[in-house]
């Protein structure tokens, strides 16, 4: 089954290690998967984002049109995106930041008070992991362990921080 | 070696060293400049190996030429534009029978364009793209996995043939991370290849000049030029199928085009409609005789392609008025989804009758 995953929010938030966490997890599982980055002239304070596309078969497109699932991390990509998530989808959004009304009746909103829990934590820079946690959770799309995994190999040359995303996406994974 | 997630430009910069590139020269442009930065932090580490970031396109790809008439395997890339400003260059490497593989992540055009993925380069890759009767090898890969193959085969088949190699990507390619897989290590010893320019000590002096005088002489060169381009589309044609043996209607797309027609064909073949894939790898020289074998069974055609219709052409002649051609394109950086091409294949599939 193909599933897609668009990461959003501020430029600096760590969107795009969300979605290269999920990626390389996704590899270790032996899954196909591609991970798009957003390439456009964005303004500071905007939207970045990248999309994460995992199956077990062969993927046609990096690109999701209508992503079966959406991190919102900040305001304007909640507004951005709620409306491309496909019907029966999952959307996540980032309840320390964002205050949008969410019109859509056919999709499940999943908040997550990710910067909150990541200053409770005393690691405020860390709210992605949170978010990323919860995200595996509710999403089931690929296993705890893997994202640990991944963790390892992408920081392999920075022990400390490890230790704080993990404990990071652990908070995340058992706030559901 | 196992597999590792990696985006398609730092793939082809890290499969490039592995095939014993020793030089890379590049100005940097989006949507490659990943692999300028690959080059600059990992082949410039390399023993014997040149990195310079030059100081305009042009200077870059006759930087190229100098590296290769010393024996050198020697690489440049750039975008749509910046492949404009090496024409002139790659004429003259073509003239000078030199090899030397030149990357398009190509975007979308005319003029600056945009920076999103298009494959309008398709004229300009297969046709020499330069002044003069010439041609270029041109590799279309559509992974990130061919993308390594295909760079491991371009610096193989350029010095084989001595010939520029064109590996024609997109913005898509070359940004996506996929995993993939390394298969040969970097060579311990870098190859210098035979007749290169290093001192004629023991033999006399030789010059690698792209100017002729005499046109007799000058149609010479041509007529051998030629000669190895016939060699070249005799042994070199590649291509893939998928699902066409009992296919009504063939669907013809390279590069990302194709893989995102796969995708179409699996959804209308859930449907019971019987569509199949014909990819050319190698887009110069063109796999016209596999057009030819497709159409004693098939008379309908679907082109698709991210332009208004290039490959379309070489299509039509390697059909030589035989089938039906239709075509379906988006121009200026604009990705279609699997699912727009199912519906335009299965509005065609209904409209020709064929279920």
């Amino acid at each position: 089954m193909l599933i897609k995953t668009l990461f959003a929010g501020f430029g600096g938030q760590g969107v795009m290690s969300m979605g290269l966490s999920l990626a390389e997890a996704a590899m270790l599982e032996g899954k196909n998967v591609t991970y798009l980055p957003a390439y456009g002239a964005e303004v500071r304070g905007g939207t970045a984002n990248c999309t994460v596309a995992v199956s077990d078969d062969e993927i046609a497109s990096p690109v999701a049109s209508s992503p079966e699932f959406v991190i919102a991390m900040n305001q304007p990509s909640a507004v951005k995106f709620q409306h491309h998530i496909q019907s029966g989808g999952l959307f996540f959004l980032n309840s320390s930041l964002v205050e949008a009304d969410i019109i859509r009746g056919d999709i499940e909103i999943v908040r997550v008070p990710a910067n909150k829990v990541a200053e409770d934590l005393g690691s405020p820079k860390s709210a992605n992991m949170i978010m990323l946690g919860a995200f595996i959770k509710k999403s089931g799309l690929v296993e705890l362990q893997s994202v640990i995994e991944s963790l390892k190999r992408i920081l392999s040359t920075k022990k400390k921080l490890i230790e704080i995303n993990e404990k990071a996406l652990n908070a995340g994974y058992n706030l559901f | 070696m196992p597999k590792v997630l990696m985006d398609g430009n730092s793939a082809i910069g890290e499969a490039a060293i592995r095939a014993g590139c020793q030089c890379y020269f590049g100005y940097p442009i989006t949507p490659q400049n990943e692999l300028i930065e690959y080059m600059a932090t990992h082949l410039s580490r390399r023993k014997g190996c040149v990195f310079v970031q030059a100081e305009s396109e042009l200077a870059a790809i006759n930087m190229v030429y100098g590296a290769s008439v010393v024996g050198a395997r020697a690489m440049t890339s750039s975008s749509s534009p910046g492949i404009s400003l090496k024409q002139e260059g790659i004429s003259y490497l073509a003239a000078c029978e030199l090899p030397a593989v030149i990357v398009n992540m190509s975007r979308g055009g005319p003029g600056l364009g945009s920076i999103a993925a298009a494959q309008s380069d398709y004229f300009q890759a297969t046709r020499g793209g330069g002044h003069g009767d010439y041609r270029t090898i041109v590799l279309a890969p559509s992974s990130v996995q061919e993308l390594a193959d295909l760079t491991i085969r371009a610096f193989d088949l350029a010095d084989k043939y001595k010939i520029p190699v064109i590996i024609l990507g997109d913005g898509v390619l070359g940004q996506m991370m996929e995993p993939v897989e390394f298969k040969q290590e970097a060579p311990a010893v870098l190859p210098v290849r035979e007749g290169s320019l290093r001192g004629a000590k023991g033999r006399p002096s030789k010059i690698i000049k792209t100017f002729t005088s005499n046109p007799a002489e000058l149609e010479e060169i041509n007529w051998s030029l030629f000669r190895r381009y016939g060699l070249i589309k005799k042994q070199e044609t590649t291509f893939e199928t998928f699902m066409i043996d009992d296919a009504k209607l063939v669907v013809v797309a390279f590069g990302i085009a194709a893989r995102i027609a796969k995708g179409a064909i699996r959804n209308v073949r859930a449907e019971g409609l019987k569509v199949g894939l014909l990819r050319p790898i190698t887009l110069w020289p063109f796999p016209d005789e596999a057009v030819k074998e497709v159409v004693k069974n098939v008379n309908h055609f679907l082109v698709f392609e991210m332009n208004m219709g290039q490959m379309l052409e070489d299509v039509q002649l390697s059909l030589e008025g035989k089938g039906e051609v239709s075509f379906y394109g988006r121009p200026g950086g604009v990705i279609p989804t699997p699912s727009e091409v199912s519906r335009v294949i299965s509005r065609l599939y209904y409209q020709k009758g064929l279920k």
